[in-house]
């Protein structure tokens, strides 16, 4: 019934429309742009450019601090910042440029009865120009671009990486690592029984020593981790935004992806961006806790920077919170936290 | 030809009549663009402000939205339709069955398309494909939900989640009753243009709106069938136990029987459709801006065989460009580096484009009327949304934005925006051809200034959200403290989106209006060169008394001066108009 009442609205504000519309077409005018009409029109043009800029500019600087941090949080990310940056720099000055460009024209070629088009249709020049000027740059782009992703992809030769396995399911994370013969042992949804959920082969002798963890895992800093991906239900994406790492998890197959981690939990919340960004959280969560006491419920916990996976592929209701805390530690530490991990088999036993 | 018999039915409602399947693919297409829009609407009202209750959202979305907050469920399922009805049925078929009906008979000089009774049947399988798509939103346990790709196994297992039921199996019907109607359109349109074409119309004649539909349909033709096939085999894994896309699923206690399919290979064939569509969505509109562009500069259209070639490059280029959606996959990097090679190669014809977009622009003699406006920010928000591409399509810096609002934002102002404004440019300029009345041009200024406005306030701001790590079809990102600080600039996006929702009425209720009461359109009221404007105001079976007009030149001479460089006295010459003693053609 209330979906009528605002179908009732909206016809209503339709009629609004249809009177001011009546007003309009009531008076008798040019079918087509008048010489004051090509007057205002050019000048709204500047009033666009002004807005588009200015608004992109409004945005880089509010909404700077609000992004991930500039220090990347593994060696390979620094790769792809370093490329993200030059595009990024190319892409603000084409865009400034040819904006600048379009609504100037509209603006100052703005229709008037004195004036004449210019016949011009074509030049070769011209064209040869902005046709060679963008594939030489975009030549750059390219390989610079394969180079990275190339530099970034390869996981095969290694010098002794950590191996882990990311398993993924609707709606949750756990990780398995390799143990201390650093191989993961097979595993199939086929084996999936009581604790172990990863469905891990356990007659695999490569799968006696393997850890598994919920909730959050750790890495060392400064040794490079193979990650395995698996899902064993649909689609995930396994999103790591501050490593600059994403693969998808795929039923029936396993993908992979490899970086170094070169900042721990601890340096990072130390980084100026970091606690730049935390602040602006914490004031947040501080209004909304106020609201919330003067309603008698408990006020938020003020937010502490940590890692994390996220899931980046629709994969169902609760896709929104599907989430795993990331520790990065030096690697003593990473060492005693591994070390008190129990093994998968001895909790099936 | 022109004076037999029609009655209500054969004029109105099964008419083979070109023009009248225009507008009723036009108007099909309006009412679409009302849900699909309305929707966002609701789902940005969300986004804002997770924890309000709305009265507006429990009273459309029942019990998906009790106590006027909306569940995730319903939020996916809004956010799959937006996107299908978008893509699909506004910006495909109400942009592309508009206007190539409209213009291809008109501008080439036929009498209609190459056969009226396919065109027909054309229209109505697409009318029937909507109203499935529309009954789908509808069902009981929930609308189509996986996201509008729907990569199985979430679209494939009604276990996965709710919207993967009924609505699904409804989704799919409707686009494959869709599918055959886009085809049997594009073929229409592609032997129209090849077999139809008047007395002395070339191909190096035809005006770029023409180029842009045969291009169009030709992409269409190549890949539409592509996705059928895929959406058959999704319907063979979900009804009859088939293993194309699925393998070793363990979903609420148990395994299922499904062996050796890969999900992968869906969302190739899913993308070999679904990277061509963004140019089976962008192209018409390329073709209109420029049609607009040039008679409204007064001005040829800079560099007509540049256009021609470009439009072919990109054409050939995006049906090899599709495994840039998947990146991430973990497809070969070798594979992923011949994509990004071809992908980062559209830039050259796009840029092409643009700069002679604006060169059109340089020295002309810009009348401001309203689809001048429409398309200059065409071009304008094809820049803004183009540029980002450089970043999604190179796969290493794909790899920290893939599947986040910077996506979203990226292809909503390439693709979306841009063929939306191009839409309502052509919207603008033929009215006075398709219904021989004018829309009222004040309340047209208001309408594309509010639009270009709030578009760039929409977009602009979500970018950063996705620089900020902010992953897509999050129903709200409450769950994470991370994110947190990104509630002020979601709700910018809202205000700025519920502006630009808002203003859409004021073009609604400015086209309605006027279908009825506009005032009554001359011949050729833009002084435009091309043919449908030599065809008389009032619409008959034929388009035009007597013979068909021939054509003499091509259908960008404004402006022209004679061997001594002076203007001739009318700045505009059209296509049927011999040329003058001593000029020389272009």
């Amino acid at each position: 019934m209330k979906a009528l009442f605002f179908i009732a609205v909206f016809a209503a504000i339709s009629i609004g429309f249809w009177q001011i519309a009546k007003i309009f077409g009531a008076t008798k005018e040019d079918q087509t742009a008048t010489n004051k009409e090509n007057n205002i029109n050019g000048w709204m043009m500047l009033f666009v450019l002004a807005f588009v800029h200015g608004l992109l500019i409004f945005c880089m600087v509010e909404y700077g601090d609000v992004l991930l941090p500039q220090l990347s949080a593994s060696l390979e990310g620094e790769d792809i910042d370093m490329l993200f940056k030059i595009t990024f720099g190319l892409i603000l000055f084409v865009q400034f440029f040819t904006q600048i460009l379009i609504f100037f024209f509209a603006f100052k070629y703005r229709g008037n009865i004195n004036r004449t088009a210019t016949f011009y249709a074509d030049s070769h020049k011209l064209e040869m120009i902005w046709t060679s000027v963008p594939a030489i740059v975009l030549t750059i782009l390219v390989l610079y671009g394969i180079y990275t992703w190339n530099e970034v992809m390869d996981v095969s030769n290694q010098k002794d990486p950590l191996y882990i396995e990311l398993y993924a399911k609707q709606f949750q994370w756990e990780a398995r690592y390799a143990g201390s013969d650093n191989t993961l042992g097979e595993a199939n949804v086929r084996n999936i029984k009581g604790i172990n959920t990863m469905g891990v082969d356990m007659n695999d002798k490569n799968a006696a020593d393997d850890i598994t963890v919920l909730r959050e895992f750790h890495i060392p800093k400064g040794r490079k981790v193979v990650f395995q991906f698996r899902s064993q239900d649909v689609l995930h994406s396994a999103y790591m935004p501050h490593f600059r790492a994403q693969m998808n998890c795929v039923p029936g197959m396993k993908t992979h992806f490899g970086f170094t981690p070169s900042v721990t939990t601890v340096e990072m919340r130390k980084n100026q961006d970091i606690i730049d960004k935390v602040a602006g959280i914490n004031k947040i969560r501080k209004a909304k806790s106020k609201v919330l006491e003067a309603n008698g419920e408990d006020a938020l916990e003020p937010y502490e920077f940590d890692y994390l996976l996220l899931c980046n592929k629709i994969c169902g209701a609760s896709h929104y919170n599907m989430q795993m805390k990331i520790v990065v530690d030096e690697v003593a530490d990473y060492n005693v936290w591994i070390n008190k991990q129990k093994t998968l088999a001895s909790k099936i036993n | 030809m022109s004076d037999h018999k029609q009655t209500f039915l054969t004029k109105y409602i099964f008419s083979t009549d070109h023009k009248m399947i225009s507008k009723q693919y036009l108007i099909t297409g309006i009412i679409m663009a009302v849900i699909g829009g309305f929707m966002s609407m609701l789902f940005r009202l969300q986004l804002a402000y997770p924890e309000s209750h709305f009265t507006i959202i429990e009273a459309f979305l029942g019990k998906g939205g009790e106590g006027g907050q909306m569940t995730p469920d319903m939020y996916m399922g809004l956010v799959t339709i937006h996107g299908t009805i978008m893509v699909f049925f506004v910006l495909t078929a109400g942009l592309s069955g508009t206007f190539s009906n409209l213009l291809i008979p008109l501008q080439i000089g036929a009498r209609d398309m190459a056969s009226g009774f396919l065109n027909m049947i054309s229209y109505w399988l697409f009318f029937l494909s909507s109203v499935i798509m529309v009954i789908s939103i509808f069902v009981h346990s929930g609308m189509a939900s996986a996201g509008w790709t729907i990569y199985p196994p979430l679209s494939a297992l009604p276990q996965a989640m709710s919207g993967s039921g009924l609505g699904m199996d409804l989704w799919l019907i409707s686009m494959a009753i869709f599918i055959a109607a886009s085809l049997l359109g594009s073929l229409n349109y592609i032997v129209t243009i090849l077999n139809l074409r008047t007395k002395g119309m070339t191909m190096t004649r035809l005006p770029l709106t023409i180029w842009a539909f045969l291009i169009t349909a030709i992409i269409g033709l190549v890949s539409f069938p592509v996705l059928l096939s895929a959406a058959l085999l999704l319907i063979f894994d979900r009804s009859f136990g088939t293993s194309f896309y699925l393998s070793d699923i363990f979903i609420q206690g148990e395994v299922l029987h499904y062996q050796g399919g890969s999900p992968i290979l869906f969302e190739h064939l899913f993308w070999f459709l679904g990277h061509p569509e963004v140019y089976i969505i962008l192209l018409p509109a390329l073709g209109i801006t420029s049609e607009v562009i040039s008679t409204n500069s007064r001005k040829p259209i800079f560099g007509y065989r540049a256009m021609i070639g470009s439009m072919l490059g990109i054409a050939f280029l995006s049906t090899v460009v599709w495994g840039h959606h998947m990146f991430v996959t973990g497809m070969n990097p070798f594979l992923g580096s011949v994509f990004t090679f071809t992908t980062l190669l559209i830039a050259i014809p796009s840029a092409v484009k643009a700069f002679n977009y604006i060169t059109t622009l340089w020295k002309g003699n810009i009348q401001y009327n309203v689809g001048m406006l429409f398309s200059i920010g065409m071009v304008s928000v094809f820049i803004s949304g183009g540029l980002t591409g450089l970043i999604l399509g190179d796969s290493a810096l794909d790899i920290n934005v893939h599947d986040t609002l910077f996506v979203v934002a990226h292809f909503h102002l390439v693709m979306g925006i841009s063929a939306l404004l191009g839409m309502f440019a052509g919207v603008y300029h033929w009215f006075p051809k398709m219904f021989g009345r004018m829309m009222n041009k004040k309340l047209g200024y208001i309408h594309f200034f509010i639009t270009i406005v709030a578009a760039y306030g929409v977009f602009f701001p979500m970018h950063f959200t996705g620089l900020a790590g902010l992953p897509r079809r999050y129903f709200n990102n409450t769950a994470f403290p991370l994110f947190d600080d990104l509630a002020p600039i979601n709700r910018v996006i809202t205000w700025f989106a519920l502006l630009g929702g808002s203003a859409q009425l004021i073009f609604l209720g400015n086209f309605f209006i006027s279908i009825f009461k506009g005032q009554k359109a001359v011949q050729n009221p833009w002084k435009a060169n091309t043919l449908e404007w030599t065809a008389p105001v009032e619409h008959f079976h034929g388009n035009w008394y007597g013979d068909i007009p021939e054509v003499k030149r091509w259908a960008y001479d404004y402006s022209k001066v004679d061997a001594n460089g002076v203007p001739y006295e009318q700045d505009y010459a059209p296509q049927n108009m011999p040329l003058r003693e001593g000029e020389e053609e272009f």
